[in-house]
């Protein structure tokens, strides 16, 4: 395991801190009168998502986390578990529901995802921004409705329900954020 | 040449869309080129800036009797701080940190009022607020209170937003605002006054007298939920605290002038006289910035000599450079009266009233730009 020290800190370095992995998002030279350098920092919790800020003093020293990520493919889904495969090696792995939480809803199989490793052990999975799906089920649409800002339920069939407008019918396919799970336009029309 | 740092936010999404592929070049010289005839405007508006607070400072000192002095850049003690790194000028010189000793040698000799605009140089010092080679306006004043410079303080904060239509209400940027959000600081005074104690007791709930053990000062600090890594001295467990939970806090609804400070924090400050853990010492703290540092002047050469031992054998400790004893300054000491005297950070100044993210955005040219 390697260390880093403050000359190190950069966008995107990842260190352990009290047993968590976690990757700078922003860092400041600062020195009070008479004092010490240090680095004001924010760092993500890479498990929890939690952004902390800390003031760490020149001479100190982070030790690295051994994470990592990688391109894999969702094939299929077993009782507790997504199975995913490594696009390069083609080797396979299992990621426990609980760790992909309500991403699921919106992970079409074949979908090629971000698979984060810490110590070897996958603890997330981070999807495309956007997705395209088509509408499973919703009540019909009205031609000419076009206010804004008025939404119905629509049913998708990775499992998700998605807020869309009026207008969007069954079968249409539909473009969706998935980092907040909203509608954002009609790609194709059923 | 920059000034594309801070241009190509301040510009709209719509102006910069003729020329997405000459952004998006890799490696600097066209991306350079051509932002400076884009980005010139904003650019010029930090010199300009700069320059009518220039006149303005100037002329304030004038009107209050100030005599402007200039003394050398280039000398043999450059200061003894522990945390200061001097940059080698030549042979057995270095660049002044601060124009301090020169200074208070001209007072000893007999100028009760002195001011200096001038370039310090600090080693490895760079950041959103720092840089190598920065200004500073550093003045003096013979007979005076701690107070009195305070109202200096607070004087010359309004003459320089006035320079550029900024008073009584500056802008902070969402750099230095608080939780990263834009807001707006009044200037007009009196500045909040604190003590080290109080605004230690108030945002940490402890009260450190100045004379507790590295051990009990830890314990605090721990009590305070800082996170002190292998800081194993006063002044750093007291950093770690001072910037964890005071310090964010300092100079937002209005500037703070933080007094009295602890002993082992005194650098060239002398003791108060019915407190003798305490010196006399404040910072002053606005917008997120902090802007200046002022003393009581220590007048005894024989405590001095002792700090300055001490502060070398620190240095000698963590394998910094040391430098050799003023003894003319000591001499000097013995003759100087009671004397007051602060340094403010010239280019936080004009970043305060033009409510700059950057030190960067205030100077014609930044330390990797020469």
């Amino acid at each position: 395991m390697s260390t880093y020290d403050t000359s190190d800190i950069r966008k995107g370095l990842k260190v352990m801190m009290d047993g968590a992995p976690y990757t700078v998002v922003e860092f400041q030279f600062i020195k009070p009168g008479k004092g010490a350098a240090f680095t004001r920092t924010k760092f993500k919790n890479l498990l929890s998502g939690a952004v902390i800020e800390r003031n760490i003093r020149s001479g100190e020293k982070l030790e690295s986390a051994n994470v990592e990520t990688k391109t894999m493919q969702y094939l299929y889904k077993e009782a507790d578990s997504f199975v995913f495969m490594d696009t390069s090696t083609y080797d396979q792995v299992q990621i426990p529901s609980e760790t992909i939480g309500e991403d699921a809803l919106l992970m079409p199989e074949q979908i090629v995802v971000e698979v984060l490793f810490f110590n070897e052990r996958a603890v997330g999975v981070t999807l495309p921004n956007f997705i395209e799906q088509k509408i499973l089920a919703t009540e019909p649409g009205f031609r000419g409705d076009t206010a804004t800002g008025v939404t119905k339920p629509a049913k998708i069939s990775t499992g998700a329900t998605i807020a869309v407008p009026l207008f969007i019918n069954e079968g249409d396919t539909i473009k969706i954020d998935t980092r907040t799970g909203e509608y954002l336009e009609r790609v194709g029309r059923a | 040449m920059r000034f594309w740092y801070s241009h190509r936010r301040a510009l709209s999404p719509s102006a910069c869309s003729p020329l997405p592929s000459v952004f998006s070049t890799a490696g600097g010289h066209l991306d350079e080129r051509v932002s400076l005839v884009l980005n010139f405007d904003r650019g010029r508006k930090g010199i300009e800036a700069r320059a009518a607070i220039r006149r303005a400072v100037r002329l304030w000192f004038e009107g209050q009797g100030f005599l402007e002095v200039e003394t050398p850049a280039r000398v043999f003690s450059p200061g003894q701080e522990v945390h200061l790194e001097a940059i080698p000028a030549d042979g057995t010189r270095y660049l002044i940190t601060s124009p301090e000793y020169h200074m208070k040698r001209l007072v000893a000799a007999g100028l009760p009022r002195i001011v200096q605009i001038c370039r310090c140089w600090r080693g490895g010092e760079r950041g959103n607020h720092h840089e190598p080679e920065f200004t500073m306006i550093e003045w003096y004043r013979a007979g005076a209170s701690l107070d009195e410079i305070a109202r200096d303080c607070e004087a010359l904060i309004e003459v320089a937003a006035r320079a550029v239509g900024g008073w009584p209400v500056v802008e902070v940027p969402a750099s230095r605002g608080r939780e990263g959000r834009p807001e707006h600081l009044a200037v007009q005074t009196p500045f909040e006054r604190v003590t080290v104690r109080e605004a230690l007791f108030r945002l940490v709930g402890i009260a450190p007298r100045g004379d507790e053990s590295v051990d009990e000062l830890r314990v605090l600090a721990t009590r305070a939920g800082c996170n002190l890594g292998t800081a194993a001295t006063w002044d750093d467990i007291f950093f770690q605290i001072f910037l964890d939970r005071v310090e964010p806090h300092l100079g937002r609804d209005r500037p703070t002038l933080v007094f009295d400070w602890p002993l082992p924090l005194a650098a060239l400050a002398r003791r108060k006289p019915d407190d003798p853990l305490t010196v006399e010492r404040f910072e002053l703290y606005a917008g997120g910035l902090e802007l200046a540092n002022a003393f009581g002047e220590l007048g005894d050469p024989v405590e001095q000599r002792a700090r300055f031992v001490e502060e070398a054998e620190r240095r000698r400790q963590q394998g910094r450079a040391v430098y050799p004893i003023d003894e003319k300054l000591l001499a000097a000491l013995a003759e100087m009266p009671p004397t007051c005297g602060v340094a403010m950070g010239f280019d936080r100044l004009v970043m305060l009233v033009t409510g700059a993210d950057n030190i960067r955005d205030v100077m014609a040219f930044a330390d990797d730009e020469v």
